[in-house]
């Protein structure tokens, strides 16, 4: 059944701990120092688990990025940062990795207050994730070979200013005192928390930034690409929305296909970019998986993010649950057969129901759309090469994930998808190691892995003649 | 076999030492008579030696660390040798015995085989995920410098190299070295390649199973780094046999090793000697590839046990003559200082030592002149203290074989024009040498000396120069002294080497590949490329049916 724990007042069970928190940074971090913005502005940032706000936050604007970007400027230019061995970066992103170790809890806290992630998840995936990514590119910092082809950004000795969404600025604060305790030198991360259309444009926009790198809603990307090139033709990288596929066949086991679509689906209350929000299943199998999918789907515990029972917190913010019932509404009135959920939960905070519907076309909106909430759309097909033409019915192309026994049918889809990731009886397979990025509009440029370096490396040829040389 | 007993170290002859010049720094006529026909300068020389010599008889300091590991570490565990013996580990500051320590042999290697082979086939170690893997080296760096203190007075006593170098550079270059290759452990990427079909085709780069590895005395922690550190990265199990002159510093270390969570059995160390235990694991059938560090003989031998047994694949790390080649545009003042260092550290005992001074006949004289001050100045002494620069050769054996070249280079008619003696009467400490006017014929100016003796050569042309540096059979490395782009560009290419330092010498990065042509060795360590020792390709392939693309 489906229990919400609205914050505060009656009603809720408790019996698991809500950690102390104090929210101990709320200013712009520019040049390592935490200052207010220039205008003295604040904005709310809110508990999604009750609507109510957690903190005002220094709101960043243009001239507070044109301060972070002098302190970057000066950092690069003449500061020490890019100056340090490769080695050395090392040392000091492993000592940031150790130091985002020790605060795990802190930091795990943050997030389930500002955005409304599951709190055990962020203990042992997120935050861990986070510094396992961290060491990754520390030991990658002393291995960028000038050649053909060499946190990739600080790794590679670049300086940064960040701005981080403004639903949800807590975190990256705290990161950013964390790195100042690690020994990164000032001016070479900063952090504004603002607004997009504020703090954001004026990044894309700013005359004095050498490259730019954006993860959001493909609208927004498309703003930033923009500005980037009315500006100085900054080098843009872009990691957008999209619409995954799954792609269950016959011979998939069931119960082990219907956990990954419910995972693939539901996960972070669906606010993922590679979530898996079409599902074709194969005719086959279609009507027991809908039947053990709907099941599942009920069993699912919406409620505080910081209970350890909770599968599925609330959405993280107003405008993103209303968008999401929208969407629900839509379903409903383009003629999809809602199955299962389909309404919020609760009388506070922004929770919604696991939802499903079948009966889904491809040209639904529902189906065409990137919802980002906890809504399934299932629909049918018979062949792979339907399956596979249907995948890639789609102006998006971030992930995709199929379920399958037989090798040649694995061999063939995992080809003829067009994404960035091709998943083969797992989902979220991220890993530091594996570059990770989408094509079509759900964007470019590759994320972790080696290849991410490429983003904040430039590439010089140098040339001299030679004389007397034995060989050529 | 005879050969075999010899390859356990460098050459070994019954030596009868004549009574000569160099024998005794304090007899009279003997030496002024050779004194005349020296430069003037040689009685100077002679009052250097006597400061030397004070140096050389004080007192030892008393090491600041007490020997806790004289077992061999097998399976996680320190154990005797199999059959009981022991064998000394000397002080080569006095000849005395530091401790006594397991001897090894083909039992015991037989041992350490399996443990490592069920390590790696049924252990933990090649089944973690390489970021796991990662941590295990971190960590182990992290407890090196913990210990830097204990870990560098040992391998001072163990080796007389000096205090300052061990703890001023050659420990944390361990830690360095091992936090290099933890971050590597998660970055090991096979290929996807494109195939003339409809094949789907991978290629996967998997750690070999168990490596066998030889190291040498004269850098005993950081060759165990070299080898250890990319073996362990890739997944590998070890097993590590040391040198019989510096069994102790691998021991410690391997105990941390064991503190950062390595899982039993993935790293052995077995102390011994050549012919008995570096023979067994060179030809032992359960061994998938085999690294050496040490002597060019040695290294054939190796080769050769490893061809007759499962022709595993073999790395060398050899000997070397290496060129150092002062051109005519030279600040002499830093050319002298550069030469004498790529020369004399580390006691002259390094297979990249520069030990062929080619100097342009224009700053020749005033090369020699200033050389032979800078010889004179150089501090010989007991490791310990500190503001000694050399401290004494490692044994009985390297310093009889100094001293017989340095005899061979009086004898062909070089000229001595400093140093060419013991210096004090313990221990195994030989006085800075330098000879001028050497030719390509002699012997000193072919064979690998290993000792503190420069040999100074004199050139006119960049192609002279570039004919005689190539003309060895080894190739290890060469220093190029000149600010002139064209000379530097055509003679780091013209040189048959696997190391050109411009304008410097010995510099040893994490990331820089090292390693030698022709008979300095074969394969390459440090950097990216040490990883390929340590992996085997595999190509996978399978068909594609109705292909979007190939």
């Amino acid at each position: 059944m489906v229990v919400a724990n609205g914050g505060g007042g009656g009603g809720g069970e408790k019996g698991f701990e809500v950690p102390e928190l104090d929210i101990k940074f709320t200013k712009l971090f520019i040049n390592g120092r935490f200052v207010d913005a220039v205008s003295g502005k604040t904005f709310e940032t809110k508990d999604p688990r009750s609507g109510e706000v957690s903190a005002r936050i220094a709101e960043g604007d243009k001239a507070d990025v044109d301060l972070a970007v002098k302190a970057a400027r000066d950092a690069f230019d003449h500061g020490p940062w890019p100056r340090m061995s490769g080695f050395e970066r090392g040392r000091i992103l492993h000592k940031f990795a150790d130091l985002v170790d020790q605060h795990v809890e802190e930091l795990a806290a943050l997030d389930t207050v500002d955005a409304g992630k599951l709190f055990q998840m962020g203990k042992l995936m997120d935050i861990p994730g986070g510094a396992n990514l961290l060491r990754y590119y520390a030991g990658a910092a002393d291995k960028i070979h000038g050649e053909t082809l060499k946190i990739p950004a600080l790794a590679a000795g670049c300086t940064m200013v960040v701005k981080p969404a403004e639903q949800t600025p807590l975190s990256a604060l705290f990161y950013a005192h964390l790195a100042k305790e690690a020994g990164v030198p000032d001016g070479v991360l900063n952090v504004v928390p603002g607004f997009g259309h504020t703090a954001g444009a004026a990044i894309s926009s700013h005359m004095d930034i050498d490259k730019v790198s954006f993860t959001g809603s493909t609208e927004v990307g498309r703003l930033v690409m923009e500005a980037a090139a009315k500006s100085n033709l900054k080098s843009v990288s872009l990691e957008l929305g999209g619409k995954s596929p799954i792609i269950v066949f016959d011979d998939a086991d069931l119960d082990m296909a219907v956990n990954l679509v419910h995972i693939a689906t539901y996960t972070n209350k669906g606010e993922i970019c590679v979530a898996g929000s079409r599902i074709y299943v194969q005719e086959g199998i279609y009507d027991a998986f809908l039947k053990k999918a709907a099941e599942f789907a009920k069993k699912s515990v919406v409620g505080d993010p910081f209970n350890p029972r909770v599968h599925q917190g609330p959405q993280v913010d107003k405008a993103q649950y209303e968008k999401i019932l929208k969407y629900i509404d839509i379903g409903k009135r383009e003629g999809a057969t809602l199955v299962t959920g389909g309404k919020p939960c609760g009388d506070k905070g922004y929770y919604i129901e696991p939802t499903i519907f079948t009966d889904v076309k491809d040209d639904m909106a529902i189906a065409q759309e990137e919802i980002f909430g906890p809504v399934m759309a299932l629909m049918k097909f018979k062949t792979v090469e339907e399956a596979i033409q249907k995948a890639n019915s789609t102006r998006y192309g971030l992930a995709a994930g199929l379920v399958t026994k037989n090798i040649d049918v694995a061999n063939t889809v995992s080809r003829s998808v067009r994404a960035g990731a091709i998943w083969i009886n797992c989902y979220f397979g991220f890993d530091p190691d594996a570059p990770f990025g989408g094509c079509k509009m759900s964007g470019f440029g590759k994320d972790m892995g080696m290849d991410a370096l490429h983003k904040y490396l430039h590439t010089k040829t140098v040339v001299t003649p030679l004389y007397n040389t034995p060989w050529l | 076999m005879a050969a075999r007993r010899a390859a356990s170290s460098l050459l070994s002859r019954r030596l009868t030492l004549r009574p000569c010049a160099a024998a005794s720094s304090t007899s009279d006529s003997a030496i002024l008579g050779a004194a005349r026909r020296l430069l003037p300068g040689a009685l100077q020389r002679f009052n250097t030696a006597s400061a030397a010599v004070t140096a050389a008889t004080e007192e030892p300091i008393q090491p600041p660390v007490d020997v806790k590991y004289t077992q061999l570490f097998i399976n996680g565990d320190f154990v005797d040798a199999a059959s009981g013996k022991t064998f000394p580990t000397m002080d080569p500051r006095t000849g005395e015995v530091i401790a006594r320590v397991a001897e090894g042999d083909s039992e015991d290697i037989d041992r350490a085989v399996a443990a490592a082979r069920r390590a790696f086939d049924k252990g933990p170690w090649p089944r973690m995920t390489a970021y796991e893997r990662c941590r295990v080296l971190l960590r182990f760096a992290d407890l090196i410098e913990q210990h830097a203190e204990e870990i560098a007075a040992l391998e001072t006593w163990d080796s007389g190299k000096t205090l300052e170098q061990t703890a001023g550079s050659e420990v944390p270059m361990v830690a360095r070295y091992m936090r290099y290759y933890a971050g590597w452990a998660d970055k090991i990427h096979g290929l996807i390649v494109p195939a003339d079909g409809p094949h789907h085709v991978q290629v996967l780069h998997e750690p070999v199973g168990v490596a066998g590895q030889i190291i040498p005395w004269n850098f005993p922690l950081l060759m165990f780094a070299w080898k250890v550190g990319p073996a362990l990265a890739c997944g590998n199990a070890v097993v590590l046999k040391t040198a019989e002159q510096t069994p102790l510093s691998a021991l410690f270390v391997a105990s941390l090793l064991q503190e950062a969570g390595l899982p039993e059995g993935v790293l052995n160390v077995v102390s011994g000697f050549g012919p008995t235990a570096g023979a067994a694991l060179s030809s032992h059938m359960g061994v998938d590839k085999l690294a050496f560090t040490g002597s060019t003989g040695t290294g054939k031998i190796v080769l050769e046990l490893a061809a007759r047994s499962n022709l595993k694949p073999v790395t060398l790390e050899l000997g070397g003559k290496s060129p150092f080649i002062v051109m005519d545009d030279a600040d002499v003042d830093q050319a002298v200082e550069l030469a004498h260092r790529a020369l004399f550290f580390n006691q002259g005992q390094c297979c990249c030592a520069g030990s062929r001074t080619f100097v342009h006949e224009s700053v020749y004289d005033e090369f020699v002149e200033k050389a032979k001050a800078r010889a004179l100045k150089r501090v010989v002494g007991d490791p310990f203290r500190s503001g000694v620069e050399q401290g004494p050769q490692i044994d009985g054996e390297q310093f009889k074989k100094i001293l017989k070249y340095v005899q061979s280079g009086v004898d062909s008619g070089a000229t001595l024009v400093a140093g060419g003696d013991r210096a004090g009467s313990r221990g195994f400490y030989i006085q800075p040498t330098v000879f001028a006017d050497v030719e390509d014929e002699m012997k000193i100016a072919q064979d690998e000396i290993f000792g503190p003796v420069q040999s100074i050569l004199k050139f006119s042309t960049v192609e002279e120069v570039v004919r005689r540096s190539n003309a060895s059979p080894y190739g290890l490395a060469a220093g190029v002294f000149t600010r002139r782009l064209d000379a530097a560009n055509t003679l780091a290419r013209a040189l048959k080497v696997g190391s050109v330092w411009l304008n410097c010498y010995d510099v040893f990065d994490a990331a820089i590949p090292f390693g030698g042509y022709k008979m300095s060795g074969v394969g390459r360590e440090k950097g990216a490329y040490s990883l390929r020792n340590y992996l085997q390709t595999k190509a996978v392939v399978s068909p594609i049916k109705d292909a979007a693309w190939l």
